[in-house]
């Protein structure tokens, strides 16, 4: 599905990611963790095509140069990124926004586009699924959304474009416990053969409900250990010191 | 056709021209082209003498000059005042007279005429150059007893109509461009709602200017007659030509007692190329008056076309209760500039304005609000609220907002509210990961921008004009 292979990033002339290399496979989920500032946002940014980095290495999507495809190209083939911080777009009204991404998807794989009621119905489905309150649907973008809230919402999104390849921020970052559950139900409703995930996290519980394949430690702009769950569950007790 | 104007064509899809025989008056300003213009129309002659007294009055005035964008001097006696097609010297009685070249042109431009094709329920008066050519739907309306039919015709089958309201709300003696207007106006549109009439269809001109080297002076004159409602909308296109033309109309409305008069606007005229060269001149005097008490005028504009848009449609808020709006959308792109606004004078008792303006601006693009709220010495219990918006792309492009506010009442009461902001980088990211190119963002981000105006549109357009937004600001992200 994606394959990362030994990939250096910097941004103005500071080095972020040094040699790092990653292989998932399709239906795998894979956690990364590691320290405040280790480039794990930026890793993100990278995969999902942010300019500003200048980047050497490769990485193939799906027998793709993922640097060969625009940013809208790549989420049209099913890459997703679920922001650390999503972003707010004052006067666009979010049920729209989802309509308008969720069509643009759509139309790029040659299926119809959903008129207004098609829409409404599925998003309705989904936002109750994942017990998100409707009243959102109806103000501007990411506006006044609390912490909580913003989070959800990508998670909605995700849900509704249901991607190949999720990656998710530290979207469990500043969730309540039950909001938290949420998440992982979004992500476990998806999980099958042909889906893959990468999920960023300093949390052993999120991980707790998810049980991904993989765990990761991203810290001197490489992956520097790789393990199962109970890595996670060691660098919950001792922290990153050690690695 | 050679590639360039191929691409060209892309950009701008109404550039095309016409070809077709014309009349014209003889180059040039004078009172000969004045009189041969009153002449051909066959005018009463009081029509000449008011043609003639603003032309005497226009010799005297000097172009405003206070505006942002400036212009290189416009030569007046290079331009042609009169320009019609060649099989108009009659005008014809129904469609099927109408030259087959010009019903192809307005079916390129999307307005069909004939009639088994007219829109749903829009009525349309369309002006080519400076004659109207055909007005759509006039037996339904004649049945209310509703007017509407260009101004020439309204000349000779209402001439008290006329004579009484031409004139009356933009005086011929107001400004440069209102006067010369009134000196060498040719053709625009003339509607009149009888007391008590609901307009059961949205009444709809649409000009066009094709013939090279013409200026259009149309002159649109709408009466809301006490207790009666209408909603009017303006759309307009021009072919492309390396030159720039003038358009210089006047829009008069009155609303009397209890009357409504909904005036939008969707303005599309060629903007000149990517690097500025040619585009309209679009120098507009817009101005309503609600004569008498709890009569409302609201105008709605969506600014996207032109060289130099150069407009402030007005109303005069003489009757007491009675009510102003202006909703305006003004998007500039490469080299465009813009400087609109509105005037709000408060004359009558519990009179209210609104202002509402969204000013988009990219490329090299200069966009400019200004407004003035007079609140006059009896306006008592006046209000008004005023709110101004403008919206960067990029870091080339200019916004400003120029208020004034003048309040001789102190029992009035004026707000304004006004904010920048810039369509960041960020933004557009997160938009593109959604799976939209930078086109669909842009379009999406500022339709959200200008939501409030849009929704003021009459529903037929809201589409188009969002569609319009979009279109306008192609090529405005790298
Ligand atoms: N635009 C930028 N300009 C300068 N430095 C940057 C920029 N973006 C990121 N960095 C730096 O790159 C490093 C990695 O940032 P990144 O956001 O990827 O960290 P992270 O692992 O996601 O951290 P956190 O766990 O706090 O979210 C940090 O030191 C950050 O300050
Ligand atoms: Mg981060």
């Amino acid at each position: 599905m994606l394959n990362i292979h030994n990939l250096s990033a910097k941004i103005d002339k500071k080095s972020i990611l040094n040699g790092l290399s990653l292989k998932i496979k399709p239906g795998e989920v894979h956690a990364i963790m590691g320290p405040n500032g280790s480039g794990k946002s930026t890793l993100a940014n990278i995969l999902s095509g942010k300019k500003g980095y200048d980047i050497s290495g490769k990485v193939s999507y799906e027998n793709n140069d993922l640097f060969n495809l625009a940013i809208e190209e790549r989420a049209h083939k099913g890459l997703f990124l679920a922001f650390q911080y999503p972003l707010e777009i004052p006067g666009v009204n979010t049920s729209n926004f989802l309509k308008t991404s969720l069509n643009a998807i759509r139309k790029s794989k040659g299926q119809k586009e959903l008129d207004a009621l098609e829409f409404l119905k599925i998003v309705k489905k989904k936002a109750s699924e994942l017990k998100i309150d409707e009243k959102i649907l109806n103000r501007q973008l990411n506006v006044g959304f609390s912490g909580g809230e913003k989070k959800k919402n990508e998670i909605l999104q995700m849900s509704l474009i249901e991607p190949k390849m999720a990656i998710l921020d530290e979207t469990d970052s500043g969730l309540d416990i039950d909001a938290l559950k949420i998440v992982a139900k979004g992500v476990n409703a998806l999980r099958g053969k042909e889906r893959s995930f990468l999920i960023i996290t300093h949390y052993q519980r999120l991980l707790d409900y998810i049980k991904p394949d993989f765990v990761h430690v991203l810290m001197n702009g490489k992956i520097a250990k790789s393990g199962c769950m109970e890595l996670a569950e060691e660098l919950e007790k001792t922290g990153y010191e050690k690695i | 056709m050679r590639e360039k104007e191929l691409e060209k064509l892309k950009e701008y899809k109404y550039g095309f021209s016409t070809d077709i025989e014309t009349i014209k008056a003889p180059k040039g300003l004078n009172e000969e082209v004045i009189k041969f213009i009153s002449k051909i129309k066959k005018e009463p002659k009081w029509l000449l003498d008011w043609r003639l007294k603003a032309y005497k009055r226009l010799k005297v005035l000097k172009e405003p000059n206070w505006q942002k964008p400036k212009y290189p001097k416009i030569n007046y006696q290079d331009l042609y005042y009169y320009s019609a097609p060649k099989s108009f010297k009659e005008k014809p009685k129904s469609l099927d007279e109408l030259d087959p070249k010009l019903l192809e042109t307005y079916k390129k431009l999307g307005i069909p005429l004939q009639e088994q094709k007219r829109l749903n329920n829009i009525a349309v008066d369309a002006v080519f150059d400076s004659v109207s050519v055909a007005t759509t739907f006039k037996e339904k309306l004649t049945e209310k007893g509703i007017i509407f039919c260009s101004i020439s015709e309204a000349i000779q089958k209402h001439p008290d109509l006329v004579k009484k309201y031409l004139g009356s709300v933009i005086p011929i003696t107001d400004h440069y461009f209102a006067t010369l207007n009134s000196a060498v106006f040719t053709d625009g549109s003339f509607v009149y709602i009888p007391e008590n009439v609901r307009c059961p269809m949205e009444l709809s001109t649409y000009f066009r200017i094709n013939a090279s080297q013409t200026g259009q002076f149309e002159r649109t004159l709408i009466i809301a007659d006490k207790g009666s409602y209408v909603s009017y909308l303006e759309g307009c296109t021009a072919p492309m030509r390396d030159e720039n033309q003038l358009h210089a109309a006047n829009v008069e409305l009155v609303a009397l007692d209890d009357a409504e008069i909904k005036y939008s606007t969707v303005q599309n005229w060629y903007p000149g190329d990517k690097d500025g060269k040619g585009g309209i001149y679009n120098f507009v005097t817009k101005r309503g008056l609600c004569k008498g008490k709890n009569s409302k005028i609201s105008w709605t504009q969506v600014e996207t076309g032109s060289a130099i848009t150069w407009k402030y449609p007005s109303c005069i808020l003489m009757g007491d209760n009675s009510i102003g709006e202006f909703y305006s959308i003004a998007i500039t792109n490469n080299y465009q500039k813009a400087d609109t606004g509105t005037k709000m004078t408060h004359l009558g008792k519990n009179t209210k304005s609104k202002i509402i303006s969204k000013g988009i601006s990219a490329g090299f693009a200069d966009n400019t609000y200004r407004g003035l709220v007079d609140i006059g010495r009896n306006a008592i219990n006046s209000r008004n609220y005023t709110q101004c918006d403008s919206l960067l792309i990029g870091n080339k492009c200019g916004a400003h907002t120029v208020p004034y506010i003048r309040n001789k009442n102190s029992l009035a009461n004026v707000e304004h509210e006004a904010t920048t902001s810039k369509i960041s980088d960020e933004q557009l990211f997160y938009c593109n990961q959604r799976g939209l190119n930078q086109e669909e963002a842009v379009s999406l981000i500022v339709n959200g921008f200008c939501k409030e105006v849009l929704q003021q549109l009459p529903m037929e357009f809201a589409v188009e004009a969002q569609k319009l937004v979009g279109i306008s600001l192609e090529g405005s992200v790298g």
